[in-house]
């Protein structure tokens, strides 16, 4: 018996926590995606929550009724089979259940794989975010500047992040703008996030990946665009060119601090070809390794939602 | 457990319990052998146009030794057939015949892949060269491999039919055998279909 | 010197050398006392040769409980690494070797060792059989996971242990970024044990198809048994896809082949298809027999049949099959795109149908029940609230748009050890109490299991309810350290406290092994729980043959009928019993796989060959030996059946 009320009040702490007054990250969204899947969370949670009531008030009444030290010595328990309308309930209702949380599932995983909600006017920034062993590099194309292991984005502009990997499979994971997605060397996945408010927010490899693993952080400061052009310019001023041997340098194992770079590596170090979306994997026909110059470092050319991406691999794979 | 009770009114390989439960032993294994196939097809499936910087199929294939290769599998598959049906009449002679014509037929077939597979490496098609040519001379090498095995396994038996005649036991081991032998006959049909023939199209 | 620099340890550390010298002391201890106490015949002859069900049951469960040790091990130390911000009792190439092991022992070598364990040694008895279908093979089976597990475990002290994760995604475990034996090991021990469970899987398959008394149909058997039967089926279906994974693996590996490298068009991500394809059926072949367990316990201790016998299997029929088309939920972050995760969304929740079924199966069958807290039955009340949580968070994983802020963190962890532990650790702790005093005379004491269960299930709350809370603070799994400033410190600490909940709860479970083997009474009877099925209605302990007499069975409780409505269960008289014979070519056999494994992974081609003539070798001779058995006559039998009785009465 003592074990139910353990559980109980660990369910009710938790609960307590989770609704408490130190926010947990993913529970802080800051932006329309983290929004998205914080709201999935809470009903989740309210449904698994009734579930879980149901069953432990159930399971606390029929220990307390039936356990053998209050029932008469004679007391034979009864065979009994089962029961068609019994069995249907504990059929149907978690079928319902199913059903409703499906609906809200599907709802959701067209949410957070489309331009976000509110923004769907905007042009995205195109930020190609690619890992190396234990750093983040990010490309601006449209902006001409790359920085290492911090990212600056832009307030009330969708952001569309191109991930890929020099190395093994990373996940690029800001959780207060939105949930991760893998980076891996043979394909570029897409990730669309969008920043409500300025601030700065935590932003790591959450994909084990090997030794410098733990530190595989990177900060991500939002602020409003006249602050990011302001941010833009000044690089454009101050920081170095990026090289291809420096680029090569940066590659090397290891841990790097902050550091900001005119030009990306897009122009002389493609990311690969391949995309992934709107089918599952083992089905893509690019080979990285024959990766043309016709790469296009704007991103321009490449399509500008998820959606038109997803038609485009369609038709690829039907042959 | 190796019950003997004799039961006339079924083939001699079915004839004891042990018997029994060994042949559906072995299709329960044939049912883990199509999973392990299976898995090797979905993964050829998935590599087939990954060539890197090595050929593909189409610039390796080659029809005659693949033709001679299936004709020597599938005339096989039906003489052991032709064996299994010989020993359920009792006849000894003309099971190990059939048995021997089977073991060469297939030792050819070997001859021949082992042929392909050399060919394949002066095309410059090796196991390293790229995930196409990993995946498919995996998935043939593996089929291969079964064969070689195969071999073996057939002659240890014919031994043991030599020694001591068609037993409950031997008549048992030499069915499991051709069912054996007939899905590796089933396996080449998909390889033929669905890695030389698309390949080559 | 170049030869035996390839045995050296990468990354050495005082635990390491300590380890070393407690595995060459063990050793050399337990080769006197053999020596010394002149029990290397009794060894070879009782144990390393037999082919009885019962007794290889008993060797899968000794290992599997070593097993349960060092995995435990490597969990406390990764609990006390992260129980405090910037600690550095681990440095990172550590914490990642022992989260890899951790994962890799718990899951291949204890978990399926226990199931298999049981399975052993009750399906047999349960479906009135005195042994498998092939007893040789299952001794293979045996020795193959056994040398497995070691292996395993040798990789410890020579060469290095695995780093990339209990999953082993490539790149990461290609030579290429895990250049030391590590995943060599992996790869070749997983192919050994895997395939000793491979066979497992057939022999059980055709025992509980082909070697059921009479009367038993299908639907008339016991619920465990009808589990080992689905989960048996699963294993013969995925396995051979983890076959076909490792064997790819250890080909890029050490042969230079491109499956899953990132050059020549290789390709990462059918690793980790393959994988969860075997992954996620894996998952429910330890949890099916877990359930069948469950059934088992909560029907004898509510004194009640179990509720809904048709939906319990129908259910695990749907299980099964479901349990093939869920595995992208471990990746729905690889970019499938919207449609593919949707479906997969979707497979994944409605597991929780079947399952939910089941959950209120047995709360139906403890209505109008008398129910006794005994020990199994605590854990089995404990494993109802405890996995439903569990559960719950399964299928709000399985949303895959919260999966994204989901996946990778503390928050899967804390779901999969709740469903795990209370699904899989609590049955087997359960059905070894249960099934104790049939395996060896005597009760487990009632008062220590009971203490170790509040530890246990208190422990495992403790350990993983905080790592919801940390996992949606932002805390990624698998972080050897993290900063004071990212407030993980304080879940940690209540985790790291909770660990050592359990580890106390099962060094409690040790002594009272201990306690019970000098102390318990040996007066038991056949069926001191009062208990359903076939298993007890045989003798305490069981003779070499399991029943003297074939029972007749008429219902999924024949031994129940037999007790309250007046069935008889044994008609016939006294009969030859027909038995096979010990045999020592497994063990010998398996000897050479371990040998084979082992210069495999140092890349020792001289040896491979040689080992596999081994092998060839072995095979060659059971094909050819003439063996048929012996039988055991009436007169035997009555000697003993009479001997069990007289050990009875004393």
């Amino acid at each position: 018996m003592k074990m139910k009320w353990v559980m109980l009040a660990s369910l009710f702490t938790l609960l307590a926590v989770l609704t408490g007054c130190e926010p947990l990250l993913v529970l802080d969204p800051e932006g329309p995606q983290a929004q998205t899947q914080a709201n999935v969370i809470w009903i989740s949670i309210a449904i698994m929550s009734v579930i879980v009531i149901v069953v432990f008030a159930m399971l606390a009444y029929i220990l307390y009724k039936y356990r053998a030290s209050k029932q008469s010595d004679s007391y034979e328990p009864p065979y009994i089979k089962g029961n068609v309308i019994v069995e249907s309930l504990i059929v149907g209702i978690p079928v319902l259940i199913v059903i409703v949380l499906s609906v809200i599932s599907v709802q959701s995983n067209y949410k957070v794989e489309a331009t976000p909600e509110g923004y769907e006017n905007d042009e995205p920034l195109v930020v190609y975010a690619s890992s190396s062993d234990w750093k983040w590099h990010f490309s601006y194309p449209e902006q001409d500047i790359e920085t290492v292991n911090y990212l600056y984005v832009p307030t009330d502009r969708p952001l569309e992040f191109r991930l890929y990997s020099y190395g093994p499979i990373t996940s690029f994971w800001i959780p207060q703008l939105g949930g991760q997605k893998y980076a891996m060397s043979d394909m570029i996945t897409t990730l669309h996030l969008a920043a409500d408010n300025a601030g700065e927010f935590m932003g790591r490899n959450a994909n084990f990946s090997g030794e410098g693993f733990a530190e595989n952080t990177f900060s991500v400061e939002a602020m409003p665009q006249q602050e990011f052009n302001d941010w833009v310019k000044e690089v454009k001023q101050t920081a170095d060119p990026l090289t291809e041997d420096k680029f090569n340098e940066l590659l090397e194992p290891g841990h790097l601090g902050q550091l900001t770079f005119t030009g990306t590596h897009l122009e002389f170090n493609p990311p690969p070809q391949g995309h992934h979306e709107g089918h599952g994997a083992g089905s893509e026909g690019e080979h990285n390794d024959e990766s043309s110059s016709e790469h296009d470092a704007h991103g321009e050319h490449e399509s500008d939602s998820g959606h038109a991406d997803e038609t485009e691999e369609n038709t690829e794979h039907q042959h | 457990m190796l019950k003997m009770n004799n039961n006339n009114t079924q083939p001699l390989e079915y004839s004891t319990e042990q018997g029994r439960m060994n042949i559906l032993g072995f299709w329960i294994f044939i049912g883990a052998e199509i999973m392990l196939f299976g898995t090797l097809f979905a993964s050829y499936f998935t590599l087939e146009t990954r060539t890197g910087s090595g050929p593909a199929g189409a610039e390796i294939f080659e029809l005659p030794p693949v033709l001679a290769e299936t004709l020597l599998l599938l005339t096989s598959s039906f003489i052991i057939g032709l064996g299994i049906h010989a020993m359920r009449l009792g006849r000894k002679k003309a099971m190990m015949t059939f048995f021997i014509i089977t073991l060469i037929l297939g030792a050819a077939f070997l001859g021949f892949e082992i042929y392909e597979f050399i060919h394949y490496v002066h095309e410059g098609a090796s196991l390293q060269t790229s995930a196409f040519t990993s995946i498919l001379l995996t998935t043939l090498g593996t089929h291969g491999l079964h064969v070689t095995f195969g071999l073996a396994w057939g002659i240890v038996i014919l031994i043991q039919v030599i020694k001591r005649g068609l037993t409950p036991q031997t008549a048992n081991k030499s069915f499991i055998f051709s069912l054996y032998w007939h899905f590796l006959d089933v396996v080449w049909i998909f390889i033929f279909s669905f890695i030389y023939l698309k390949g080559m199209m | 010197m170049d030869f035996f620099e390839r045995f050296l340890i990468p990354h050495p550390s005082p635990i390491i050398y300590a380890s070393m010298a407690a595995i060459v002391l063990t050793t050399i201890a337990i080769i006197v006392g053999l020596t010394y106490f002149k029990k290397w015949g009794y060894l070879w002859r009782e144990w390393l040769t037999t082919v009885d069900h019962k007794k290889i049951g008993i060797m899968y469960l000794i290992s599997a409980l070593l097993m349960l040790f060092r995995g435990g091990v490597d969990a406390i130390m990764m609990r006390a690494q992260t129980s405090m911000p910037e600690n550095t009792l681990l440095d990172a190439q550590h914490y990642n070797e022992i989260f890899s092991t951790h994962g890799v022992v718990m899951i291949f070598f204890m978990a399926m060792g226990f199931i298999i364990a049981l399975m052993n040694f009750v399906i047999p008895l349960q479906i009135g059989a005195r042994d498998v279908a092939y007893p040789r093979l299952n001794a293979v089976s045996f020795w193959l996971y056994f040398m497995g597990a070691m292996l395993f475990n040798l990789s410890f002290v020579i060469g290095g242990s695995p780093s990339s994760g209990w999953t082993s995604y490539f790149p990461l475990a290609g030579s290429e970024l895990s250049p030391s034996v590590g995943t060599n090991y992996y790869m070749l021990a997983l192919q050994i044990s895997g395939l000793g469970t491979l066979m497992t899987g057939i022999n059980f398959i055709v025992t509980i198809l082909k070697m059921r008394a009479p009367g038993m149909t299908l639907m008339k058997m016991p619920m465990f048994t009808w589990s080992g039967l689905i989960t048996n089926i699963i294993i013969v279906f995925a396995f051979p896809v983890l076959t076909v994974a490792l064997a790819m693996g250890t080909m890029d590996r050490l042969f230079g082949t491109n499956f899953f490298t990132t050059t020549d068009g290789g390709m990462d991500m059918l690793w980790a298809n393959l994988f969860w394809v075997w992954g996620h059926p894996e998952v429910y072949i330890l949890i099916l027999p877990a359930f069948g367990i469950y059934s088992e316990v909560i029907s004898t201790f509510a004194k009640r049949n179990l509720y809904g016998y048709n939906s319990m299997v129908a259910s695990m029929v749907v299980i099964s099959l479901l349990s093939f088309v869920v595995w992208v939920h471990h990746f729905f972050t690889m970019g499938q795109g919207a449609m593919v995760n949707s479906i997969f969304s979707i497979t994944t929740m409605a597991i929780a149908i079947p399952t939910g079924i089941k959950i209120f199966n047995w709360l139906l069958t403890l209505w109008k029940g008398k129910i006794v807290f005994t020990v199994p039955m605590l854990y089995s009340l404990a494993f109802i609230p405890i996995f439903t949580i569990g559960g719950v968070t399964g299928v709000m994983l399985g949303m895959s748009a919260a999966d994204y802020q989901y996946h990778n963190t503390m928050f899967l962890v804390a779901h999969f050890h709740l469903v795990i532990i209370p699904g899989v650790v609590f049955a087997m702790l359960a059905g070894l109490t249960y099934w104790w005093p049939k395996m060896f005379g005597f009760m487990l004491n009632e008062r220590i299991g009971k203490w170790a269960f509040s530890f246990i299930s208190i422990g495992t709350c403790v350990a993983f309810f905080p790592m919801f809370i940390s996992g949606l603070d932002g805390q990624a799994r698998r972080m050897y350290t993290y900063s004071e400033s990212t407030g993980f410190g304080i879940w940690n600490m209540i985790s790291f406290i909770g660990a050592i909940g359990l580890a106390i709860g099962f060094i409690l479970i040790v002594y009272n092994i201990y306690y019970s083997t000098r102390y318990a009474s040996r007066d038991v009877g056949d069926d001191p729980w009062d208990a359903r099925s076939l298993e007890w209605a045989t003798h305490n302990p069981v003779p070499e043959y399991n029943f003297a007499i074939t029972p007749h069975v008429n219902s999924s409780q024949a031994l129940w009928d037999s007790k309250k409505n007046g069935h008889t269960l044994f008609r016939d008289g006294l009969k030859e019993i027909h038995m096979p014979n010990n045999s020592g070519v497994p063990f010998v056999m398996s000897v050479f796989f371990f040998i084979f494994g082992f210069s495999f992974i140092f890349s020792m081609w001289i040896t491979v060959i040689a080992s596999l003539i081994g092998i060839f070798a072995c095979m060659l001779h059971r094909s050819f030996e003439n063996d048929h058995g012996h039988h055991i006559s009436v007169e035997e039998i009555k000697r003993t059946e009479s001997e069990v009785r007289g050990a009875k009465n004393e």
